[in-house]
Formats: structure tokens, C-alpha cells, sequence
């Protein structure tokens, strides 16, 4: 098990750079979650700690040693590829112990090793089948036991649980959440599904058009995020965000739309009297109300425990959460009003967190 | 089901015009005769839609072959049809140290030709998988070879290999290396070697370009997971390339020995079978003797001594294409 340290980490493509710098640390036994919309070098980060890339400039240690240099399997990591990369003409048994093959382990240590890998991912009833005879799930978890027999010092996972339907990448997202707190190896996992970010990782990186957008653990970033990007990405429904200017009159500042709408607040950001601002705020703190925001209900989603409602209100199409058993039909009028101490700021111009007095 | 609500319908008209004669008592409809039970039965019906294509095929192979071989029991002479003389012209030419030199040559030629393809072609193919400069034009240029016509590229050959213009016996007495013209095409040693360069720089295109086309559908991910788990670019090749591989090359092998073992053009253009029948295949010695010679019956009696061989190359190959255990299963 070892540390991950990424120092200021570049990487070009001919003339295009794709990575502009990145920091980032990983602790020995982290679980960290790269995540981020297709195109933000999440990926390329991942390759690049595998040695599958090359880094433009910058440092990558692994366990303190510089390891720029090192080809991948000088390093002592293992991953699993979105494709599973499974050897087709391999039994799983071979596939799982073709590492240990390549070191020319002997067989009866290659043997029980795979064995040992695939009771822990209850592979053995598989082990003399073919790829091709599996089921994505079965083949997710052989890709697993492949890292696993390796016993290296990091995993990498390069979304690997894209390619599974639904219900089994949330059966999957358990057992590899359960397997990292078994094994406790350090572990950089990729992916663009903020909801797998959320749920497995203990420090996400949320990664957007080639730089760290913010670094912390799932609430944290949930709470408190450090930008409007991250605000919207992270969470289902996205958050809502209405831009306008803030005034403050009589003591209590209100922000007002583009069409002179206005949205009472009971905080605001010290100084802000006058300043365009854009305020966050997410479904589930949008609340109905006996004043506030006029809007007009558009589709109604009811989903059981709670009901989705999409509604127009000062220009912007929002998206509001309840729990009630409100059912207000397409065309209704609803007052809305922010929960107070759940709104975010953000400057109109950077679109950075300012924090409310 | 089609045939029987036709002819029910049919036999219901019948009888609605029938019923305008004098009444008589109505029937349970007839079962269908035994030729419309075998128009329509299930198994039979697959027959019925392959007898087309067997037709075909009979007329335009079977007939040829059956014929050929059947020449091959005759003593037929170009304008005499000949009688049937059982295995003679077999104890003739098994007799005959030209023909019996053929095979060995026919053999030698092929294995030696097929060799050399594959390693050539495989290392072309592999090459070619590569980040290369320049790669369409390269890949466009290793096609010449196999675009050009067999005979025109043989006619060039034959010029290279020239007694008196040859390119290479110029160069190499300009160079001061030699002081007299090689007789590349008069030595039987050199001239064997010659043809089999010629059909090798023919055949290497096929071989290079199927493999390549067989290369690009292995997953670059698998070489990756291959790198990750400590392989050199040595075992990339022996434990993931080769093995995924195996099913192409034994399409590609089967069909480059085929062709070669077949050859003719080329040697007929370059040599003739000559010098001293050094070069001569089955093909080309069977041709000579069928048509140049007329003898028709001895002719075909060398090439059917073909067949045998092409029969166990098909053989070897079809048990090498049977789908390997890990290519079967349900689909990705």
C-alpha cells in the first residue's frame, strides 16, 4: 500500500494540452474519486498514473518514489479497464493468474492465489469458463480478481462500472466500496457518475476542462462547493441557480431578477449591496411557500417518497423538490422561497463561492 | 403451411363451379398427393432452395473435375477421344523422373514460398499496426505487388532475371563485384530460387494485409492490461497477439498455399518449367504435357495427382479453423 502524490501535473497531446496542472494527494489506503463530465483529463490523469501515459511536466510519486520514469509495471498497481480488458482466449482462472505467469510464479503459488482472489469475489465456480461465456457483472468482478491477485500497492479504476445496467452497478458500487474497506488498498477510481463519486469515495477531486476544480470529501463538496461548476455537478437534481442583483433594503437583502422578480434572503455576502450575484440553491431547499417567487408549475414528477416539480419563475427554469404530497397540476401558480440556511453564493463574474454573514 | 391453404382455397373454387352440375355428395377435401407432400415437408424444403446453387455448382465444377479425372483414365490425345486404359497413365508418369521431380519441387516451392510469406507478412502486418508516418501511403504501396497482373509482373522478373539485361547483373558489374553476367534463369539451382522470390514478393501483400486487418480488431486495451500485468513487448506478442491471431492465420495460410501450390503463371512466363524441367510445377508440367504435348489423358493425370495434396492442406487447415473453445459462448 502507498501514497499517491500528482505535483503540478501537465500533459499535452502534440500542441494541445489536455491537462493544465494538477495537484493532488492521496493518502495511503484513500478510496479518492476522480470525477467529472467527459473531456476533463479525469482519464487521462488516471493513464497517466499507470504509466500508460507519459506526463508532459510535473511529478507523479507512488509510495514517495518518483515514478515519471518507471514503465507500468515497475510501478506495483493494477487496473480495471471500462472494457473489463479481459483476455478472450484466457479461462478466467488464466486471466486472473497471467501476472503471476508473466513473474513465473510457480503454479502451485499461482493457484492459490487466484483461488484465494476469487472466494473473495466468489468467482469459483467460474474459473474454467471463458470470457465470453460471462455476463457483464461476472466479467466486471474477474477483472477485479485480476487486480486483486496482483496485490498492488494502488488500484485504478477507469469507470468500470459504466457498462452495467443499473441495478447491478448499484449491487457493484457496494461490493467494490465493501472489497476497498476489506483490503484497504489505496484507490483512484474514475468516473463521470457523480452519484458513484458520491456514495464510494472518502475524497473526491472533481475535475473539469483539465483542472482541479475542488478537492474534498463527498458532504463537504455537497455543502460546501467551492464554484458554481462543482455547485452543479454535484447532486441529482442539479442545483438551481438564479443570477440577479443583490440589494439590501431595510435590513434585509433580496435578490432581484432579470424581470425585477424578487427573491427575499435572509443572509447575504458582506458588501455585496448593488453586486450581480448568482444564487444556488438546491431541489430540495427550494421550498413552497406563503410568499416568495412566483412560479409556474410546468411537469410534475411524483416518484413516491418525493415529487420533482419543474417549474418557470423570473426567467429561469427551475427544478424543486418535495416531499409533501403537493400535487399542483401544469399551469399552477406556487410561491417558492429558499430554506435559509441552505443558499450559496456565487461571484456573477468567476462564478466563486462567497460566503454569506 | 403456404402450400396447403393454396391448394385447400384451390379445391374450394373447384368445387363451387362444380356445384353447378348435378349435386354430388360432399367429400373430406383429398389429402395432398405425395409430390406436394415433398414440395412442402420442412426438411425437405431447405433442398428444394439449395438445388439451385447445387446446380450451378455441379455444372461448373463438378463437371470440369469429374471430367479431368476421368481424361486422366484415357490414353486422349488433342483430336482423339481416347479409350479408357484404367491406371495407365498413372504407372506411366510414377515411372516418369520429370513428374516425380515436380512434386518434390511443387512441395519444396510451396513450403518454402508459404514460409517466407508468413514471416514477411506478419512482420509487415505488425509493423503496420504501429504509429507510423506516412502509414496509408505505406500500406497502399505494400499492395502493388498483388494489384499488378501475375503475368505482367512475371515478364518483369523475367527482365530482372535476364541472362543479358539483367538489372542486377548490370549493377553488379558496374559496382566491380562481378565480371560476368549471372545466368540467373539458366542455372537450375538459381533459377528455382528465382521463381520463389517472384511468387514471394507476389504473395506477401495478401498475407501482410489480411493479418493486418486481423490485428486491428485486438483490442488496444488488452495490451495495455497485458503491459500493466508485467509484460514485454515479446510476451504482448506470444501470449496475446499470436493466440488471437491464430484463427486469421490459418484462413490466410490455407489460401496462400492453396495459390501457391497451384502456381503457373509465373513460372510458365518466366521458365517454362526450364531450365531441364528444374522449375516445372504439376500445374505448369501438366499443362505441358496436356496441351503443348496433346497428351490429354497424361495431362490430366498429373493434375488429378494434384488433388490428393490440395485435399489434405484443406483438411489440415479445416481442423486448425474449427472454432477454438474460447471464441464460443453466447456473443459479447
Amino acid at each position: 500500500m502507498a501514497s499517491v502524490d500528482v505535483i503540478g501535473v501537465r500533459k499535452a497531446f502534440g500542441h494541445v494540452e489536455v491537462v493544465h496542472g494538477v495537484d493532488v494527494t492521496i493518502r495511503d489506503g484513500e478510496f479518492v474519486i476522480l470525477v467529472g463530465p467527459s473531456g476533463c483529463g479525469k482519464t487521462t490523469l488516471l493513464r497517466m498514473i499507470a504509466g500508460l501515459e507519459n506526463v508532459t511536466s510535473g511529478e507523479i510519486r507512488i509510495g514517495g518514489q518518483i515514478v515519471n520514469d518507471l514503465p507500468p509495471k515497475m510501478r506495483d498497481i493494477a487496473m480495471v479497464f471500462q472494457n473489463y480488458a479481459l483476455y478472450p482466449h484466457l479461462t478466467v482462472g488464466q486471466n486472473m493468474g497471467f501476472s503471476l505467469k508473466l513473474k513465473k510464479a510457480s503454479p502451485a503459488e499461482i493457484n492459490s492465489r487466484v483461488a484465494e482472489a476469487a472466494e473473495i469475489l466468489g468467482l469459483q465456480s467460474l474459473l474454467d469458463r471463458y470470457p465470453r461465456q460471462l455476463s457483464g457483472g461476472q466479467r466486471q468482478r474477474v477483472a477485479m480478481g485480476r487486480a486483486i491477485v496482483r496485490d498492488p500497492q494502488v488500484f485504478l479504476f477507469d469507470e468500470p462500472l459504466s457498462n452495467l445496467d443499473a441495478k447491478l452497478r448499484v449491487a457493484m458500487r457496494a461490493e467494490i466500496k465493501e472489497l476497498h474497506r476489506r483490503l484497504a488498498t489505496t484507490t483512484v477510481y474514475v468516473t463521470h457518475d457523480q452519484i458513484e463519486a458520491m456514495t464510494m469515495a472518502d475524497k473526491i477531486v472533481v475535475m473539469h476542462g483539465g483542472i482541479v476544480e475542488q478537492i474534498g470529501a463527498p458532504l463537504e463538496l455537497y455543502d460546501r462547493p467551492a464554484n458554481q461548476f462543482v455547485a452543479g455537478f454535484i447532486g441529482s437534481p442539479a442545483m438551481n441557480f438564479l443570477s440577479g442583483t443583490l440589494n439590501v433594503k431595510g435590513g434585509t437583502p433580496h435578490l432581484t431578477l432579470a424581470d425585477g422578480a424578487e427573491v427575499p434572503l435572509h443572509k447575504a455576502p458582506a458588501g455585496s449591496d448593488g453586486r450581480p450575484m448568482v444564487l444556488g440553491v438546491r431541489p430540495e431547499n427550494l421550498l413552497v411557500a406563503q410568499e416568495g417567487l412566483a412560479a409556474e408549475v410546468g411537469v410534475v414528477e411524483p416518484m413516491g417518497s418525493e415529487t420533482q416539480i419543474a417549474v418557470k419563475a423570473g426567467g429561469h427554469a427551475l427544478i424543486c423538490l418535495i416531499r409533501d404530497r403537493l400535487m399542483p397540476k401544469p399551469g399552477d401558480m406556487l410561491r417558492l422561497a429558499p430554506e435559509p440556511a441552505h443558499v450559496h453564493f456565487f461571484e456573477a463574474e468567476t462564478g466563486r463561492r462567497i460566503d454569506a454573514v | 403451411m403456404g402450400p396447403f391453404l393454396i391448394s385447400s382455397s384451390f379445391a374450394g373454387l373447384h368445387m363451387i363451379v362444380l356445384d353447378q352440375h348435378p349435386p354430388k355428395p360432399l367429400r373430406p377435401m383429398a389429402a395432398p398427393g405425395a409430390v406436394a407432400r415433398l414440395v412442402a415437408h420442412r426438411d425437405w424444403l431447405g433442398f428444394w432452395f439449395m438445388l439451385p446453387a447445387g446446380l450451378i455448382l455441379v455444372a461448373l465444377l463438378v463437371y470440369p473435375l469429374g471430367l479431368g479425372v476421368w481424361l486422366s483414365f484415357t490414353n486422349a490425345t488433342i483430336g482423339n477421344a481416347g479409350r479408357f486404359i484404367g491406371l495407365g497413365n498413372y504407372t506411366w508418369i510414377f515411372g516418369d523422373e520429370t513428374f516425380l521431380h515436380s512434386i518434390v519441387f511443387t512441395l519444396a516451392y510451396t513450403l518454402i514460398a508459404s514460409s517466407i510469406k508468413f514471416a514477411v507478412g506478419l512482420y509487415l502486418a505488425l509493423l503496420l499496426n504501429k504509429r507510423l508516418p506516412f502509414k496509408a501511403l505505406i500500406r497502399s504501396i505494400i499492395l502493388i505487388p498483388f494489384v499488378v497482373p501475375t503475368v505482367l509482373s512475371a515478364i518483369a522478373f523475367w527482365w530482372i532475371f535476364d541472362a543479358q539485361f539483367s538489372i542486377i547483373s548490370w549493377s553488379l558489374t558496374r559496382l566491380g563485384l562481378i565480371h560476368h553476367n549471372i545466368d540467373f534463369l539458366g542455372n537450375p539451382l538459381l533459377a528455382r530460387a528465382c521463381v520463389i522470390f517472384a511468387n514471394i514478393w507476389r504473395g506477401v501483400p495478401f498475407v501482410a494485409i489480411t493479418l493486418l486487418a486481423g490485428l486491428q480488431t485486438v483490442s488496444p486495451s488488452l495490451y495495455e492490461a497485458a503491459t500493466i500485468d508485467g509484460a514485454t513487448s515479446w510476451q504482448n506478442f506470444r501470449f496475446i497477439t499470436y493466440p488471437l491471431l491464430t484463427p486469421i492465420i490459418a484462413v490466410v495460410m490455407t489460401f496462400s498455399v492453396l495459390f501457391t501450390f497451384t502456381d503457373f503463371q509465373l513460372i510458365w512466363v518466366m521458365t517454362r518449367g526450364g531450365p531441364v524441367n528444374a522449375t516445372h510445377l504439376m500445374a505448369t508440367l501438366s499443362f505441358q504435357r496436356a496441351i503443348v504435348g496433346g497428351s490429354l489423358g497424361e495431362g490430366a493425370a498429373i493434375s488429378s495427382s494434384m488433388i490428393p495434396f490440395l485435399l489434405a492442406a484443406i483438411l489440415i487447415s479445416w481442423f486448425g479453423l474449427q472454432r477454438r473453445k474460447w471464441q464460443q459462448g453466447s456473443g459479447a
